[in-house]
């Protein structure tokens, strides 16, 4: 039983697709959607000086940016009578979808897939598949 | 301001010099005769010595390594104490998952780091070595050791004392801690005339040993792989001046951020070629690494066939460490003082970690890599005989050497530009003409640096860089209690678990 959809959505168009199917099958099993939007980041890469002082600041920017994205879908799927998280946070993607996966012991990963083309979805398709050798729970990669 | 409008305005700005500059040594005489006065008299009293025996000691280096020995005491050796918390810190055990998207322990040190690993560690140390001889590098490694007790001191110290601006951004560093911390000791006045030497020396030395310094090297360099005397370079100084200005420009003045991106990507990655070659080298000459390191302790006691014997290595070692790791000079704290943490200690912490990587660890391997490879004795000195010590094991390595000279020079040229426009923004307030006066000015010294061989003008910019020391060293042996009671309350908060460990 399926009591949590937690869906990689991040505005573009694969994510869109994702969120909809989720939100489709949230909805006849009576389950909850947790919408996740991780912003790429990676404590070990390297700043300048200047990126470091603007940092902080930056980082107030993007979050606000960030829920711009999240917050209005999130409503609308409320309005349809669904019951709706989100959250938003730094990291890997694959990796921050595992952990949240963790703490949601009858959930699905849902998270869409940008290439449509044999060739192209084997080398875009990397988050799909890092969560598929990776998740703690069932994924569900949507095309 | 577009990037091609700079780039047009260095050209106009610079178009008179070039021009002097290229009729011959007319505009370098011109220069270091005006200059050469002023700066021998600042020289003279930045480098005071006094005379033990037959050598002369500048009294500014034995400042520096009495205020990393006393840092080291007060703080009970904090350098072999902490070091495995600093580790952890680095490593992200501490980092709270909730700020994820900040500035991590481990950015903070390797922007630091790029600022200071430079021509210090490759052309300093053969300096070193040539005139004190395999013993200076034992003075050198001690001096390193000590100096991360001041670096701790002085990076706890920016954190604690830095200013959040309006718009969110911080500003930090030795002026800040001189002029607040010393308000909250009751004497606001001294503070704030403390703060603006410092200010006043630090853009000094942004603009000599951080800018002209590093693009004067970086041209020889050029030249010198290019063909020395015979290449087109030789006499073009002001091209490649010319060229790194735009560059430099386009980073500061332009925003560029990609092109600092990329050269803080391969500055890491040069000094890891580095420090691999030099392992390399060490490997296949192991039977003689405990000769060389034979060398290295006994030259340190008998100072044989050295000029001024054991206090000659003793000098060219210390004062190698203080270039190089600039601990207690207090441009590291002005950098890490950005870093947003909760606990000013945690940034000493990772701070105390620079002059260990800097110094023990890449001078030292540039040392014995000199020793082993048995080009001591070969007259050379400087990048040269870097190179020459590398090329025994790998005959293309000066080409790489030249390229991670410039790379080198590049970052120490950003990461000073900032230090210098700090100092400035502090001195004249949060100004945007102000700042483009600076950056240009800064630009324009990159070609000036370049294109002449400034002998005062260099001398003079080596001296604001140790008188930074002399405001920030009187700054940490008032404060140091502060950071005695920052470190108490920290330790007390790891013990009662307050400050969890989440990795």
């Amino acid at each position: 039983m399926i009591k949590t959809f937690i869906v990689g959505y991040d505005g573009t168009k694969p994510s869109e697709r994702a969120l909809e199917f989720a939100s489709r099958a949230a909805k006849g099993r009576g389950a909850a959607v947790l919408v996740v939007h991780v912003l790429e980041w990676s404590p070990y890469s390297f700043l300048t000086m200047e990126e470091i002082a603007e940092r902080h600041k930056l980082r107030e920017k993007e979050v606000i940016r960030a829920r711009a994205v999240v917050d209005p879908v999130c409503e609308k799927l409320r309005t349809d009578g669904l019951s709706v998280s989100s959250e938003v946070r730094y990291g890997d993607p694959a990796e921050i979808m595992c952990e949240i996966a963790g703490k949601y012991p009858d959930s699905i990963i849902v998270v869409g897939r940008k290439g449509t083309s044999n060739l192209a979805s084997r080398f875009m398709g990397t988050l799909g598949i890092s969560l598929i050798q990776a998740s703690p729970v069932p994924v569900t990669v949507v095309p | 301001m577009s990037i091609f409008k700079l780039g047009a305005a260095i050209v106009a700005a610079l178009t008179p010099a070039l021009a002097l500059a290229q009729e011959g040594g007319g505009i370098d005489a011109a220069i270091n005769a005006a200059v050469a006065p002023v700066s021998n008299f600042i020289v003279s009293i930045i480098f005071y010595s006094v005379q033990i025996g037959d050598v002369s000691f500048p009294l500014i280096v034995g400042w520096l390594i009495t205020a990393a020995a006393v840092c080291s005491i007060y703080f009970g050796f904090i350098q072999f104490r902490g070091v495995k918390h600093s580790l952890d810190l680095v490593r992200g055990r501490y980092a709270d998952p909730n700020d994820a998207g900040e500035v991590s322990h481990f950015q903070a040190l390797t922007t630091a780091l790029s600022a200071t690993v430079g021509l210090g560690n490759i052309a300093g140390v053969a300096v070193a070595v040539s005139i004190g001889g395999a013993g200076a590098t034992f003075w050198m490694i001690l001096a390193g050791l000590l100096g991360m007790a001041s670096k701790f001191t002085e990076c706890t110290l920016g954190v604690k004392f830095r200013r959040e601006n309006a718009d969110g951004t911080i500003s930090g560093g030795p002026m800040y801690y001189l002029s607040r911390g010393f308000a909250d000791l009751g004497k606001p006045g001294l503070g704030r005339a403390l703060a603006a030497i410092f200010s006043v020396c630090c853009i000094g030395g942004a603009i000599g040993g951080g800018n002209m310094f590093q693009a004067n090297q970086a041209a020889q360099q050029i030249a010198n792989v290019t063909g020395g005397d015979a290449s087109f370079f030789a006499d073009k100084g002001w091209l490649i001046g010319l060229v790194l200005a735009v560059v430099v420009g386009m980073v500061i003045i332009g925003g560029l951020k990609s092109i600092a991106h990329v050269t803080e990507k391969i500055v890491p990655f040069m000094a890891a070629i580095y420090v691999g070659a030099g392992i390399v080298i060490m490997i296949s000459n192991y039977d003689k690494i405990g000769w060389a390191f034979g060398q290295i302790v006994s030259g340190a006691f008998t100072g044989e066939g050295v000029a001024g014997g054991v206090l000659g290595a003793l000098i060219q070692g210390f004062k190698r460490a203080a270039f190089s790791n600039e601990a207690g000079i207090g441009s590291a704290a002005i950098a890490h003082s950005a870093v947003r943490t909760k606990e000013p200690v945690t940034e000493g912490f990772v701070a105390l970690l620079e002059p260990f990587i800097d110094t023990v660890v890449i001078c030292t391997m540039t040392a014995v890599v000199i020793v082993v490879s048995g080009t001591l004795d070969s007259g050379l000195t400087g990048v040269e005989l870097t190179s020459a010590a590398f090329a025994t094991a790998f005959p293309w390595f000066p080409v790489v050497l030249a390229v991670a000279v410039v790379l080198f020079a590049f970052s120490t040229m950003i990461s000073w530009s900032y230090y210098g426009l700090k100092a400035t923004t502090y001195l004249f307030g949060e100004n945007k003409t102000v700042e483009n006066i600076y950056k240009l000015f800064f630009c324009i010294c990159v070609v000036i640096g370049a294109s002449m061989s400034l002998g005062p003008v260099i001398d003079f910019s080596d001296s604001m860089i140790f008188a930074m020391a002399i405001p920030n060293v009187i700054g940490l042996y008032l404060l140091m209690p502060v950071v005695k009671r920052e470190l108490a309350q920290y330790q007390a908060k790891l013990a009662s678990g307050e400050i969890k460990r989440f990795h």
